[in-house]
């Protein structure tokens, strides 16, 4: 091998993890001290917790203080795990103030609430409480969560797939452009949510008219995104690939649309966002199921240790969401990176 | 598809330009004649270097022979066939190298026989062009990850892979450094010795027309015309410390210094 592919290869390496934690004890994120913050975090919510009187009525199980001592237990054992070399160990030390963090949030809630009572009841009950509506009302908001899993998927898949084939359309396609453009601009912009009374009325029964309104949510940012992504590949592959011999197809589905996937993921991204927002405004004004419904029935009755049981879900399951996206992303997009994670 | 091959086949690889012309519109409005009125035939299975200052309408010419672009006026033919639109029949290497930044070096160099649904039996080729260049150790690599030399001579194993009939390289080796360079240029020739492919090569480096080519086409500066054709009778394989080697080589640059009137020619090529 030359002398410049040597030095070049030298260059192809890069920075590695190592520099993250050398990072981390410069600012003393990873001191000791922080590995044991989330268990005496933990330890002193307990000890507040056993120790104070309840101001408030609370749940019949008393869930809060069995949460306490697990995250109790947690800690602990994450402080152990933080004392390992390796990268389990090295989550774990990064992710200590953290813990430590959510741990007071959560215990001065319960002293806010319970505690304390200097938060109004019904409005905003305390942690143990949201935590007893949970698991008392278990099988209704697992119901209600499955429901709205399921309105979403459909609605997300189809409109994403429609995005996605408008899209490469209107931004292959000159003629597809010329109809397709001025179609969009006036569908697009006006929020899925203002179609809710026509496509209760429009559709069969109220499943589909949801998938319907998640649907047209989604599809206009994918197909405006993944539109412009494909109008947009420079010229320049295009002509490599014309010069190699590719054929339409080849050019469309291997050159065009790989090129073009950044944007398409934007396009996705969006299309999550409003399809979250879409969902919950169906199943309030419309769907007799999911966690939009279950939230404004019990609203309904002033239940808001429901309410604020059904938003935690919510919160737990759109994020989970949104994560697996983004994982997506990483995974097809890791050519667009400087490092190339594993 | 099939007739068209067959044609191709039996068609000669040889190119004949004929008066071609090409005008750019700026944005302003003005016009910028690239090229004016060139007149060029290359036989089969012929190396030709175009050499010229910077500006003078090279690339501009094989994105035509390509079938990129079309010329504002004048015709070009492969054999006596027009050339109407690009095809895996006319590879060309661009200046700049243009790797697709979403495939690996593997993937770069295997686009050409994916596009023509050839793959199969080509993936040993493949292995051995990432050889010849080099690049074995990063053919799983992306394109961001490689230097420019390396980025470069990852698409001169795309082109080369394709098997052309007619090849346009526009400054292959360009960003290589000098040993890397020489090598390439012994591997060029004897890729080119081995297929007889009818080879364009522009570059700015004599010595690289001199060792390569059997003819040198010298052009203009703006618009871009044919200065001078100097056929390169060595023999091969050529020795680049051959007298007669030096002897043509001060004998190009003395012309090219006396060629034109305009001080930026000889700026332009002597590089
Ligand atoms: N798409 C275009 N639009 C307008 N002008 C162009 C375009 N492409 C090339 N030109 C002009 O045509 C002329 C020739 O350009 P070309 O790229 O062919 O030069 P070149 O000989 O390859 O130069 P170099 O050696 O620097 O690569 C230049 O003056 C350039 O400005
Ligand atoms: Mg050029």
């Amino acid at each position: 091998m030359t002398l410049a592919t040597q030095l070049a290869e030298t260059k192809a390496i890069s920075p590695g993890r190592a520099d993250r934690g050398a990072a981390e004890r410069r600012r003393g994120l990873s001191s000791p001290a922080w590995a044991l913050a989330p268990a005496g975090a933990a330890a002193l919510g307990l000890a507040l917790h056993l120790a104070l009187p309840d101001r408030q009525p609370s749940a019949a199980l008393r869930p809060f203080t069995g949460l306490l001592a697990a995250m109790l237990a947690g800690s602990l054992a994450m402080a152990a795990l933080g004392r390992t070399s390796g990268r389990p160990g090295a989550w774990a030390r990064h992710r200590s103030p953290l813990a430590a963090g959510i741990v007071l949030t959560l215990v001065a809630w319960d002293l806010l609430t319970l505690k304390l009572a200097w938060l109004p009841l019904p409005y905003f009950p305390g942690p143990d409480r949201v935590l007893g509506a949970m698991w008392e009302d278990r099988e209704a908001l697992a119901l209600s969560a499955y429901h709205s899993l399921r309105l979403l998927a459909c609605g997300y898949a189809a409109g994403a797939a429609a995005g996605l084939a408008c899209g490469v359309l209107i931004g292959w396609s000159k003629s597809a452009r010329y109809w397709g453009m001025p179609l969009l601009k006036v569908i697009g912009p006006i929020p899925a949510t203002a179609y809710v009374p026509l496509a209760m009325v429009m559709f069969p029964n109220a499943f589909i008219s949801g998938v319907a309104l998640i649907g047209l949510a989604v599809w206009f940012p994918v197909t405006m995104l993944t539109s412009s992504g494909v109008a947009d590949v420079p010229a320049a592959y295009l002509d490599v690939a014309r010069t190699l011999g590719a054929g339409r197809a080849h050019l469309i589905f291997r050159v065009a649309v790989p090129a073009a996937l950044p944007s398409v993921f934007l396009g996705l991204f969006m299309g999550l966002g409003a399809a979250f927002l879409t969902l919950i405004v169906a199943e309030t004004l419309g769907v007799s199921s999911g966690l939009g419904w279950y939230l404004k029935w019990k609203q309904g009755y002033l239940e808001y240790a429901h309410v604020y049981a059904a938003l935690a879900i919510m919160s737990l399951f759109f994020s989970g969401l949104m994560t697996l996206l983004f994982k997506a992303r990483d995974r097809a997009l890791v050519w667009q990176k400087g490092v190339i994670r594993w | 598809m099939v007739t068209a091959g067959i044609e191709a086949a039996t068609e000669p690889s040889s190119l004949h330009l004929r008066e071609v012309c090409k005008t750019f519109r700026r944005a302003d409005g003005a016009e910028v004649v690239a090229l004016d009125r060139l007149t060029l035939d290359v036989a089969e299975g012929e190396m030709i270097a175009l050499i010229g200052p910077s500006g003078c309408g090279k690339s501009t010419l094989l994105r035509m022979i390509a079938g990129l672009d079309r010329p504002t006026s004048g015709s070009l033919r492969v054999g006596s066939q027009p050339i109407d639109g690009p095809g895996a029949e006319r590879g060309l290497m661009f200046q700049d190298p243009s790797l697709f930044p979403w495939k690996t070096v593997r993937r770069n160099i295997e686009t050409g026989p994916a596009a023509r649904g050839v793959l199969r039996s080509h993936r040993g080729e493949v292995d051995e062009y990432l050889r010849l260049t080099g690049l074995e150790p990063f053919a799983d690599s992306y394109p961001h990850q490689l230097s420019g030399g390396m980025a470069q001579r990852a698409a001169l194993a795309r082109a080369l892979i394709n098997h052309p009939k007619v090849l346009l390289l526009d400054e292959p080796l360009g960003a290589l450094d000098q040993f890397t360079r020489m090598r390439m240029q012994d591997e060029v020739v004897r890729i080119w010795r081995a297929r007889r492919t009818t080879t364009v090569l522009v570059t700015h480096d004599i010595d690289e027309a001199l060792y390569m080519c059997d003819r040198i086409v010298v052009m203009t500066p703006r618009p871009g015309r044919i200065e001078r054709v100097m056929d390169v009778t060595l023999e091969r394989p050529r020795h680049r410390n051959d007298p007669r080697f030096l002897e043509l080589r001060a004998e190009i640059l003395e012309m090219l210094h006396f060629a034109g009137d305009e001080p930026a020619e000889a700026e332009g090529v002597a590089s």
